[in-house]
């Protein structure tokens, strides 16, 4: 590394490096390890919603991490998610490839495509919301080639074949399997993990800097586009592994399921509702949103006496979602964990 | 260093604003507008020839391809010229302008099938009624996330976009529906077939996009739009009240969407979702033509609207969406300014 050495290694008292990534690794971990044995409590139904959760953290904190950490605003992050699961789907169906390796192999090809197309929008100066208008017309390039490509089935895109059993290997359980569970809070921990570490790293506390004053850091001698790529790539290559986590779950995937613009929105909701730029606000986004889908899915069938007309009405859910996501936007602007934080300090 | 550990964990900072687009000092500021119009005339001219060479013999389908994408370019230009004036003056990615725009095809399609009114006489209650809902919109809801991240502003339209989509959705259902009225034969031009009401479209897109411009140049109320998008702290500073301009900016944006929704109704299918891929292009039209900018927004449709068409024609596998987005990525890379990038 031939960085100018920043003087990133802090005075002898009080040190900020010496907390380093320690303490939040330790919640983490006792959060995970309490999180274990929550499929023995919960009704076998509610671990669809537990696994979307997780989905759904992973995707927030991905985001987060470009785009919270990094500042740069990605309106398409369904680009990294798709090629995860398109490219684990298209090993397995074709190949017979272990979705785990699909899950290797996606995460470097998202990395790839961020680091290419971040190298491209760098290099001819975008940035605010013409960034954001460019990740978002990479991402839908990508949906229309995988539309009209025979190679992905086109708009059909692919069922995963369903295997009699248990297999670690291929990633599939029995349907109501606790190991879904599992392996969603493995790779969820993972995400949040790498999430820490990032934040507290050289790479992560330089990439805060540029976001903070771009042209302050740079003249110290940061070299921005070096660390600004590495964001990408470690925040593309977390989404890509949602996205494999998505297709093993739901055994399917198709363009629109994969690329399209919802997926990138979802990834920003769940951020923006938990806290942008925080540690631990997407999880929170994740919790928040994951069983919203179930509620008012539930509150739609079996509807409460006085709200009896709503019976059956599609597009109040998505109603119901949107008026939540205004109202926190409007009442929280710096989303739940940021609006905790700030009535805690004071 | 003391201030890397507190910015650790601080929210973004807000996002560089877009009405200061990374524009590299180059000479082309200084290249007057006519060369580089003669020189897009040029490309698109070149476009057609090479269309006209591959297709050989059938140059019907090139000449078509041409005369309809030059109409829907002006239904494009109509739509990205709401989104441009919002996006260059208030700096909000609207993500709701498409939405807007299929609430007034239903307004259209209301009066039309309950009172049997000339779809184009509907005008006369789309357009003042999404004025109204515009301005109550950026005065209720987008004033308040006004200076914040861009993510905030950015969702909100898009809950605002959900909202009206499924609230359509609810009222009306999914099914597509239409307005259908006798326009008389279609017009020819050059062996093509032009329908009436694209080119009544076309033509009302040509006056409104005048009209637009007039009003942003040659009157106070324009010139205090254009103060406050070039600088909205200069602004307050003589005396504008921006909020109220913000308010107005967001009400003629949104009248643009309903003009283009009624006038389109004849000749699309109405649906919930039908604004979305309006939306998208106008996205591209509004970086194309340089935001802001309501005279490119109209020439950017034309040429999107052409170079739409024309993908088709070059690559009648794909989607004509993927030509639109490859002509976007390239502008984006090129000319960040837009092609009649004049800063405001």
């Amino acid at each position: 590394m031939s960085t100018p050495t920043l003087p990133a290694a802090a005075p002898a008292t009080a040190p900020p490096r010496a907390a380093g990534p320690a303490r939040p690794l330790l919640v983490l971990a006792v959060l995970t390890v309490c999180l274990i044995p929550l499929p023995f409590l919960l009704p076998p139904a509610q671990e669809a919603v537990a696994v979307r959760i997780m989905i759904f953290a992973i995707m927030g904190v991905s985001w987060n991490i470009m785009s919270g950490f990094g500042g740069m605003f990605s309106f398409g992050h369904a680009a990294y998610f798709g090629i995860g699961a398109y490219t684990s789907a298209y090993l397995l169906v074709n190949h017979g490839v272990s979705p785990w390796i699909g899950m290797a192999a996606g995460a470097l090809l998202a990395a790839l495509f961020g680091v290419l197309t971040g190298y491209l929008s760098f290099r001819y100066r975008l940035r605010g919301a013409y960034f954001a208008l460019a990740t978002f017309a990479f991402a839908e390039m990508l949906r229309l080639i995988a539309v009209n490509s025979d190679l992905v089935n086109r708009s059909v895109g692919f069922n995963v074949p369903l295997i009699e059993g248990s297999s670690w290997w291929l990633l599939q359980f029995p349907v109501g399997s606790a190991n879904y569970y599992w392996v969603g809070l493995l790779l969820t921990a993972g995400a949040v993990a790498a999430s820490i570490c990032f934040l507290r790293s050289r790479t992560g506390r330089f990439v805060t800097a540029v976001r903070d004053d771009e042209s302050a850091a740079s003249s110290l001698g940061i070299p921005v586009m070096r660390y600004k790529l590495a964001t990408i790539a470690l925040s593309a290559a977390l989404t890509a592994v949602a996205g494999v986590l998505y297709v093993q779950y739901y055994l399917f995937v198709n363009p629109d399921l994969a690329f399209g613009n919802a997926v990138s929105i979802q990834a920003i909701v769940v951020a923006v509702i938990g806290g942008v730029g925080t540690i631990w606000g997407p999880a929170i986004g994740a919790v928040v949103l994951g069983p919203l889908n179930d509620i008012t899915a539930t509150l739609l069938r079996n509807p409460p006496e006085y709200l009896s007309f709503l019976a059956g009405r599609s597009g109040l859910d998505v109603i119901i979602y949107a008026l939540l996501l205004a109202v926190i936007i409007l009442v929280l602007p710096k989303g739940l964990y940021g609006w905790i934080r700030e009535r805690s300090r004071r | 260093m003391s201030t890397q550990q507190s910015s650790a964990e601080r929210p973004a900072a807000p996002a560089p604003t877009a009405v200061d687009p990374p524009v590299e000092g180059r000479a082309a500021r200084a290249r007057p507008m006519l060369v580089r119009l003669g020189l897009v005339v040029a490309v698109a001219v070149v476009a057609v020839a090479a269309a006209y060479l591959r297709t050989g013999g059938s140059t019907i389908v090139v000449t078509q391809a041409v005369v309809t994408g030059l109409l829907l370019g002006g239904i494009y230009g109509l739509v990205a010229m709401g989104l441009t004036l919002i996006f260059g003056v208030l700096d909000i990615v609207n993500f709701a302008h498409g939405a807007l725009m299929a609430l007034a095809m239903y307004v259209t399609f209301v009066l039309v099938s309950q009172t049997g009114m000339d779809p184009y006489l509907t005008l006369l209650v789309s357009v003042p009624l999404l004025f109204l809902l515009g301005a109550a919109i950026q005065g209720g809801l987008l004033n308040r996330v006004m200076g914040q991240p861009l993510q905030n502003q950015l969702l909100l339209t898009l809950a605002i976009s959900l909202i009206i989509q499924n609230v359509l959705l609810m009222v009306f259902t999914g099914n597509p529906q239409g307005v259908t009225a006798d326009y008389g034969a279609p017009l020819s031009v050059f062996g093509a077939v032009a329908q009436a009401p694209r080119v009544i479209a076309f033509v009302a897109a040509l006056l409104l996009a005048g009209v637009l411009t007039l009003l942003l140049r040659r009157t106070r109320i324009g010139t205090a739009i254009r103060a406050v998008a070039a600088n909205p702290e200069g602004a307050r500073l003589v005396g504008i009240d921006v909020r109220r301009i913000h308010i107005l900016t967001f009400a003629i944006g949104t009248a643009c969407a309903a003009a283009a929704g009624t006038l389109v109704t004849p000749f699309v299918t109405i649906e919930p979702l039908a604004g979305e891929v309006f939306n998208i292009t106008a996205f591209v039209i509004v970086v194309l033509g340089g935001m802001g900018n309501v005279l490119g927004a109209l020439v950017g449709g034309l040429l999107i609207g052409l170079a739409e068409q024309l993908g088709a024609v070059y690559f009648p596998e794909q989607s004509p969406m993927l030509t639109v987005f490859a002509v976007f990525v390239l502008v984006l890379f090129l000319r960040p300014q837009g092609l009649f990038g004049s800063r405001t």
